[in-house]
């Protein structure tokens, strides 16, 4: 069924092309430019051999990744199953709240939970006035996981909603038919059938926490591997590109292990 | 037929201040193969769901084995439904989909790779079990529902319209199989479907709805033969139904003519509707004719003309072997057993005459659901 793509296809699909070119491959081809190079532009392994200093701090970021992710997808999940499953008219005002915050710059969240986190900050604020000492939020890793999951909670519950709107309520009613009880029904056929949707958000949130930079410094006062890339980006390009290219290689390697996992059969999760 | 297995008491229910069922009162004995037949909206699978446990009854009782049911929910209720659209588990292969039931229940592995393969082997699936069972076809799908449904030894299995998206050919096909399933396997079914032809020929019991009530419980001879009102006869097959009146027991008078009949236990000059099957309807020369009238419409159907006459402004459906041209003076003679009269109810006038005949030719299966829609 291979045909030809005609020269008006071409056309069409160009202006994409051009785009895909100028903000995909053009700075792509950048980053590996200057990760095998050195400062004098010549070839040179040394960014990838100082890479090895940086694996705890891989691993670290990771780690705050997998728990942000995790965290994501138990919040998220039962409150997409509740919306989907609410009226339509509420199913929007629901929808609404839960993006309102993706229309507020990242920045501008995070300084606010700054704020909001604080030793003199409105939460202590409130718990002074109840009689409760002060309690230590702000640079402390709840407060990195806070700002992570607060941040990247849309891209779950939203993938997941999609895929529990579209599901076929007869399968429900087929399953308790057949004998299920509650708990099977969501074990046997609510779960699995909602997979792609968990799928995609797992990625969509796992993917900008792990490479995350400003939330874990402003709110944790550490940096990550995100912010480090930052600040390398300014005094020593070619290390910071070197450290972006492993980083991209390691999050492409956990997405494709995460869908071996659930392509055979829908099956198991993670 | 011996013993009740499924009583259904003044069942009422409503929906957003609609009440779409008003007082059903439905016997299901054991092994029986009953039909819900009835227009496009009234109240059909509504009453199918009630057994499967899915809707609540306003009022009145659903009875298993001598108990109240109503608040059993649907996983505790030993029925098992074939849904309309199949609702096979699209995550699932064909032998994972019949084996569902079973593994709920938590049997053994090789019970239910035996079971799996008995009912493989029923519906002619054999060789399909590691098929995806998004690549089946309708018929097969639909087999997969069945199966699925029968694996865990249901005591009644629930059919909604199972047949309702196959081709001609095929439901006449799996027509005949479920027949043959529901005698092997020795099992009650309640089908539900808007075809009568479909509902005639597997029954052992067909209930004719409309409107959420039900009109007449029977067999399918009962059904045809003694229709209880105008909407059952006008639904089951073509017939002519008109205004009589009973002169005296076995006369009733139609159209200006007395016609001898068998039915009696009228009260003098009651009005009544009689029904008249156009196979029934005998033509003869105009002037031997008990009526006569003047042929509008010949449509030739293959083993019969089916012919349109105009007596006295009411137009006859007749089905005869014999090509009458329109514009043809006809005379018609009636057997006394050839009529069949019915009490007046709230269809009488509604239906049975072919005035508007043309519509119903183009889309025979319909037609009927549409009429009564539109006159209801
Ligand atoms: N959940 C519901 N909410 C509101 N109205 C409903 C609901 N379910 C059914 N109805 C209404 O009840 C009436 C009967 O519906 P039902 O599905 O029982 O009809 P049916 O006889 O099965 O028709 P069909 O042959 O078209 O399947 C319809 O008017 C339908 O719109
Ligand atoms: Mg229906």
């Amino acid at each position: 069924m291979t045909k030809k793509s005609s020269f008006l296809q071409k056309l069409i699909v160009a202006p994409y092309m051009v785009w895909a070119a100028a903000f995909i491959i053009v700075p792509m081809f950048f980053v590996a430019y200057y990760a095998f190079t050195d400062r004098n532009g010549n070839f040179s392994l040394s960014g990838f051999i100082a890479t090895k200093n940086y694996i705890p701090l891989f691993i670290q970021s990771i780690w705050y990744g997998l728990l942000a992710t995790v965290i994501c997808l138990l919040l998220a999940y039962p409150i997409a199953f509740i919306i989907s499953r609410a009226k339509p008219t509420t199913q929007k005002v629901l929808l609404m709240l839960v993006m309102i915050p993706m229309w507020m710059n990242l920045l501008i969240r995070t300084y606010a939970w700054m704020t909001i986190l604080q030793d003199t900050g409105i939460i202590n604020h409130i718990l002074k006035l109840l009689g409760f000492g002060p309690v230590h939020m702000i640079n402390t890793p709840g407060a990195v996981i806070l700002g992570l999951v607060y941040n990247f909670f849309p891209y779950m519950v939203l993938p997941i909603y999609t895929v529990l709107l579209k599901l076929d309520g007869t399968l429900i009613e087929a399953a308790q038919d057949l004998g299920s009880g509650t708990t099977r029904v969501f074990t046997k056929v609510i779960l699995p059938l909602s997979l792609p949707g968990i799928v995609s958000g797992i990625t969509m949130v796992f993917v900008p926490s792990v490479s995350s930079f400003y939330i874990a410094n402003k709110l944790g006062g550490i940096s990550l591997i995100g912010d480090r890339i930052e600040e390398l980006i300014r005094t020593n390009i070619n290390l910071g590109a070197a450290l972006s290219l492993v980083l991209m290689v390691l999050i492409l390697v956990s997405i494709s292990v995460m869908n071996k996992f659930t392509d055979e059969d829908g099956g198991i999760l993670v | 037929m011996q013993n009740k297995l499924v009583s259904l008491q003044n069942i009422r229910v409503k929906f957003d201040d609609d009440e779409i069922l008003k007082g059903i009162n439905l016997d299901i004995y054991d092994k029986e193969f009953v039909t819900l037949l009835g227009p496009s909206g009234c109240g059909k699978t509504t009453t199918l769901r009630i057994i499967g446990g899915f809707v609540t009854p306003d009022s009145g009782k659903v009875i298993y084995g001598g108990a109240e049911i109503n608040d059993v929910p649907p996983h505790k209720r030993p029925f098992n439904t074939v849904f309309q659209k199949y609702a096979l588990f699209p995550h699932l292969n064909v032998y994972e989909n019949i084996a569902f039931g079973l593994r709920i229940k938590k049997l053994p592995e090789k019970q239910i790779k035996a079971k799996v393969t008995e009912m493989l082997e029923l519906v002619s699936l054999k060789g399909f079990a590691k098929r995806n069972v998004n690549s089946l076809s309708g018929g097969q799908q639909q087999r997969v529902a069945i199966a699925r449904a029968l694996a865990i030894d249901p005591k009644v299995l629930l059919l909604d319209e199972p047949l309702g998206a196959l081709d001609l050919k095929l439901r006449k096909d799996m027509q005949i199989e479920l027949k043959k399933i529901q005698q092997q396997a020795g099992i009650t079914f309640l089908y539900v479907t808007h075809d009568q032809e479909e509902a005639l020929s597997m029954s052992d019991k067909v209930v004719v709805m409309d409107n959420g009530i039900i009109q007449q419980i029977g067999t399918p001879q009962d059904i045809y033969n003694e229709p209880k009102n105008a909407f059952v006869a006008d639904f089951i097959g073509e017939s002519n139904i008109l205004d009589a009146v009973m002169k005296e027991d076995y006369i009733a008078s139609l159209s200006g003519y007395d016609f001898k009949c068998l039915d009696g236990g009228y009260a003098k000059n009651e009005l009544v509707d009689a029904v008249i099957r156009p196979e029934d309807v005998d033509v003869v020369p105009a002037e031997k004719g008990m009526l006569a009238g003047v042929v509008t419409s010949v449509v030739f159907k293959g083993v019969y003309f089916e012919i349109i006459i105009d007596i006295n402004g009411f137009k006859w459906m007749i089905q005869t072997t014999d090509y009458q041209p329109i514009g043809a003076m006809i005379g018609i003679s009636i057997e006394p057993d050839a009529i069949h009269i019915m009490k007046k109810s709230v269809y009488s006038g509604v239906y049975g005459d072919y005035s508007s005949f043309s519509d119903e030719v183009d889309n025979p299966e319909v037609e009927t659901s549409n009429e009564v829609n539109t006159n209801l």
